[in-house]
């Protein structure tokens, strides 16, 4: 198993140049000058070649790659012009608010999804069935961002059950249930559409076990049919749902910058976007080698679990 | 394709889909045509009037600007740039993925490691660097949401063409000195078409998705350029005190969305075989009863099937896989059932408790008795009881038929443990003692092992431990040998045999094998197209076949050491249960058939133990 685990670690480093060789081109080869961006109104020839030098920017490109790779390597992401600030202070001052949003709705998608799925599968063209399908089917339709908005007009404002929006009380607020009363409806509203995703897969996925001839046996024998649901179909259904967990992580990853957009949760999904706009592209670049690294990390983390389900996988 | 149509049609909410996408995109096509007013008109004093207000029927936004005319155009806005983009990453995913898999090798390689990279980030990630690279705007949202869905393209189509690549008419091509160019254009491509039809339509209402949050975020579209998701970003800003604009445009981002949705569950559903025949419904956890007709009397058998009928019901179509099919046995004594693939023999076997996959399946008459008790119909809790309990099963192909991911000993235990309260380590050592009686050799170590890591004849020991382990008083054993070699065959029919004297099990023995059958059985059952042709003691049938088709049946048995080693197969197909001709099923196939053959039922008749259902049988059995 710790082999397995090593071994799987040692396969991200390449994926995780490669995030980063991705960026840096992105960034590199498109046309425009960051110099000229940045100053704006006060790009005269000296203050560009100023800029240029202290960006790094006057070295051949491969060489720039390597320093600048070399740097994130030793902790040092560069500073943000925009906030004045080093990239990677300001990262790890998100990071942690992020992580709570997009991981408790991970946790809510994957037992509402797998349960939703699999109660929808056992009564199959029965009330629930529908019922569920029927919800799904909006829970997948609607934009996460109008849902978060919606929820902040019902919950928030015309019946002010919730906060409308932050991560905390400005005052004397900030210990966990505090947090938690803030995260119930941007959690929610960025649950939803993986929820949906998750419930429809695990519903075939459950129907696609049920017809298994293993399943026939169990029932040959006698084992009872919530255990033949609950047991024998939903251990092999996980199999293909573990999977579907992984790519929706990275929904989930994604569905936050809108969320933390509408509900002004201060993650990094929200510096994203402010970066962008104000084409702070040191932040830009270090946020998405950081978020993006995490990713695979979680998905070698998915390929561990599945390992561990899965006995056929060579470990 | 009229086909693909009624289905996408019959398919309701499809349909539904189908409709509200066609009006939303007839009314963006004609928005230019239409009375609207100026969408970029200003009139500050009537700001956030109301919907249905008189001028302004979804009243004004936050610029007084008229709502319904601002919708229109911004309908048509995201909908041509979610479209635009569609074709951007289908195109470029298409080639990449063509190329791929046409050229193979290193390109391939090469490609993929790419998209493997690209599809390392989270789908916004890439977005918004590319995004961050190029500035905000519409056109440049639009490259980014192409961008990110090429990998999901590429994928896909690299996968089918890696297919075709292997094929005939690729070859044909190639020999026939077409350049690669052409043979990618005009003999991949169409072929691919399809593939790429349907990835675009289950992700154009995604890409929609994407670019009108793009947009909200304020990295879209700019002012005074407006689609729906910048809309949607603009009116946010006065949620809390003039809802209607951002409810107006975020109903009309949702309506676009679900309806592609709802059209692309039907396209894939429609051109999904496996779910034409309905065949993805999950089996009901015991067959459903429809019993029409009267109910036959008890006997003294310990198991009696009898005049059972089960019927599949797919669509309109009716397949009568047994017809009045009436079998016995007792205890001690081991009944062959004998047929081709499709003869209704498995059915049969599998009615007995009703285990039947349902739907389809339905039993429509007859009895099935133990200890004449019927169990047709029978509430759930009574059949399981009796599962694996008093009757149990032994199955073909124990690789499909034991779960993969639990443990052989694991699964022993809940055989036990269905019907019997023991503890695990009571329950462990019984696995143990099963696996000994199989004689599977290291009993103790091997309860520890997962089905894919035994052999072939293992795991059909194993099945046969986990039929034993409540020691039953019927065993019906379905071809369980059919998957293993000659040796390992003879072992396990030597071990069914010991276990029969032994325990004075009764056996239904299912095979397509009568020198299987002249092995094991004491009587033995001939089925051919849902019924019982003939019927009688092993010895009689195989000495004196009456009905032409078991003569058929026996002469493929090649016989060992007496040089005769020509197979007679049986010319012809077995006929489809849905549309059974009168008469002798076998007729069309038999060298003797005469045109009364055809006409009405015939009869199981005979005399003595032997029964034959033909006119004009080989042998004079009466």
């Amino acid at each position: 198993m710790g082999a397995y685990i090593l071994k799987r670690l040692l396969s991200a480093i390449p994926v995780i140049l490669g995030i980063t060789i991705i960026v840096f081109l992105i960034i590199e080869l498109i046309p425009g000058d960051p110099a000229t961006a940045i100053l704006g109104a006060y790009a005269t020839p000296e203050n560009v070649e100023r800029i240029n030098r202290d960006l790094g920017l006057d070295k051949p490109m491969v060489a720039r790659y390597f320093i600048w790779l070399g740097n994130m390597l030793q902790g040092d992401f560069g500073r943000s012009f925009s906030l004045n600030r080093p990239v990677l202070d300001e990262i790890s001052d998100r990071f942690s608010a992020t992580l709570i949003l997009a991981g408790v709705s991970f946790v809510l998608c994957s037992i509402f999804g797998i349960l939703a799925g699999v109660i929808s599968a056992a009564r199959q063209y029965g009330f629930a069935d529908k019922a569920i399908t029927f919800v799904v089917l909006i829970g997948i339709s609607i934009p996460s961002f109008f849902l978060g908005m919606m929820l902040q007009l019902f919950f928030a404002v015309q019946h002010r059950m919730l906060p409308v929006s932050g991560m905390k009380m400005i005052y004397g607020g900030g210990d966990l249930p505090d947090i938690l009363w803030h995260l119930i409806l941007p959690a929610t509203a960025l649950a939803a559409v993986a929820t949906g995703v998750i419930a429809r897969l695990s519903r075939s996925a459950m129907l696609e076990v049920l017809r298994q001839d293993y399943i026939r046996t169990a029932r040959a024998k006698g084992v009872n049919e919530r255990r033949v649901i609950y047991g024998h179909a939903l251990r092999s259904a996980m199999v293909s749902i573990i999977p579907i967990l992984g790519i929706q992580a990275g929904f989930v990853i994604s569905g936050a910058v809108y969320i933390e957009y509408v509900f002004e949760w201060p993650g990094l999904g929200r510096m994203l976007v402010n970066a962008i706009l104000k084409r702070d592209i040191l932040l830009v670049e270090g946020g998405v080698v950081v978020v993006a690294s995490c990713y695979v990390l979680f998905n070698i983390m998915v390929d561990v679990i599945q390992s561990l389900i899965d006995p056929r996988i060579k470990t | 394709m009229m086909k693909f149509i009624k289905l996408l049609f019959r398919n309701q909410l499809a349909a539904v889909g189908a409709v509200i996408l066609s009006i939303i995109v007839f009314l963006a096509l004609i928005t230019p045509f239409l009375p609207l007013q100026d969408p970029g008109a200003t009139d500050l004093p009537n700001k956030f009037l109301p919907p249905f207000t008189e001028g302004h029927f979804l009243g004004t936004d936050h610029l007084g600007r008229d709502m319904l005319s601002r919708l229109f155009w911004g309908t048509r806005m995201s909908l041509w740039v979610g479209f635009v983009a569609a074709m951007i990453a289908a195109t470029v995913g298409s080639a990449i993925g063509i190329t791929s898999g046409y050229f193979g090798g290193r390109v391939d390689n090469i490609f993929m490691r790419f998209v493997d990279m690209l599809m390392a980030f989270p789908y916004i990630l890439l977005a918004m660097a590319i995004v961050a690279a190029l500035g905000p705007g519409l056109n440049n949202a639009l490259i980014a949401v192409a961008v990110v869905n090429i990998p999901f393209f590429a994928r896909n189509i690299r996968g089918i063409t890696v297919g075709l690549a292997q094929r005939e008419f690729v070859d044909a091509a190639k020999l026939a000195g077409m350049g690669h160019t052409r043979i990618i254009l005009f003999e991949l491509l169409p072929n691919v078409l399809p593939v790429i039809v349907i990835a675009m339509s289950t992700t154009i209402g995604w890409m929609i998705l994407e670019t009108a949050g793009l947009s909200f975020l304020g990295l879209g579209s700019q002012p005074p350029q407006a689609d729906l998701g910048s809309m949607l970003g603009d009116a946010r800003d006065d949620l809390f005190t003039d809802p209607h604009p951002s409810v107006i445009v975020g109903i009309a981002i949702f309506l676009i969305v679900m309806s592609i949705n709802l059209l692309g569950d039907g396209v894939r559903d429609a051109l999904d075989p496996r779910l034409r025949s309905g065949a993805l419904s999950r089996p009901l956890p015991s067959t459903m009863v429809d019993r029409g007709g009267d109910i036959p009397t008890p006997t003294e058998d310990l198991l009696a099937i009898q005049n059972l009928e089960t019927q599949f019901h797919v669509g309109n179509r009716i397949y009568r896989a047994v017809n009045d099919v009436t079998l016995t046995v007792k205890p001690g004594e081991c009944l062959g059932v004998i047929g081709e693939s499709g003869s209704g023999k498995s059915v049969t076997a599998l009615s007995v408790m009703g285990l039947v996959a349902s739907p389809p399946g339905v039993i429509t008459g007859g009895a099935v008795r133990y200890e004449g008790n019927d169990l047709i119909g029978a509430p759930y809790e009574k059949l399981r009881q009796m599962r694996g309990d008093k009757v149990s099963y032994i199955f073909q192909d124990p690789l499909s038929t034991l779960h993969p991911l639990y443990r052989i000993g694991d699964q022993l235990a809940e055989a036990i443990q269905s019907h019997h309260p023991v503890s695990n380590a009571e329950a462990r050592k019984r696995a143990i003692k099963l696996l000994k009686d199989v004689r599977i050799p290291n009993a103790e170590s091997r309860i520890r092992n997962y089905p894919h890591e035994m052999s072939g004849g293992m795991r059909q020991r194993v099945g046969i431990a986990m039929a034993l382990a409540n020691e039953p008083e019927v065993i019906i054993a379905d071809e369980p040998t059919t998957a293993l070699d000659v040796t390992v065959q003879a072992q396990i029919l030597a071990l069914l045999d010991d276990l029969r004297r032994d325990r004075g099990l009764a056996i239904i023995f299912i095979t397509h094998d009568f020198g299987v059958v002249a092995q094991l059985c004491d009587r033995v059952a001939v089925m051919y197209a849902g019924r019982i042709v003939e019927q009688g003691l092993t010895d009689e049938v195989l000495a004196h076949p009456a009905h032409p088709y078991t003569k058929r049946l026996i002469a493929c048995v090649p016989e060992l050491g007496e040089g005769r080693r020509v197979l007679a197969a049986i010319p012809g197909l077995p006929p489809i249960v849905s549309d059974l001709p009168p008469g002798c099923a076998f007729a069309p196939r038999c060298d003797k058939a005469r045109p009364e053959c055809s006409q009405g039922d015939i009869a199981l008749e005979g005399a003595g133990s032997q029964t034959v259902r033909c006119l004009y049988p080989e042998e004079d059995i009466k």
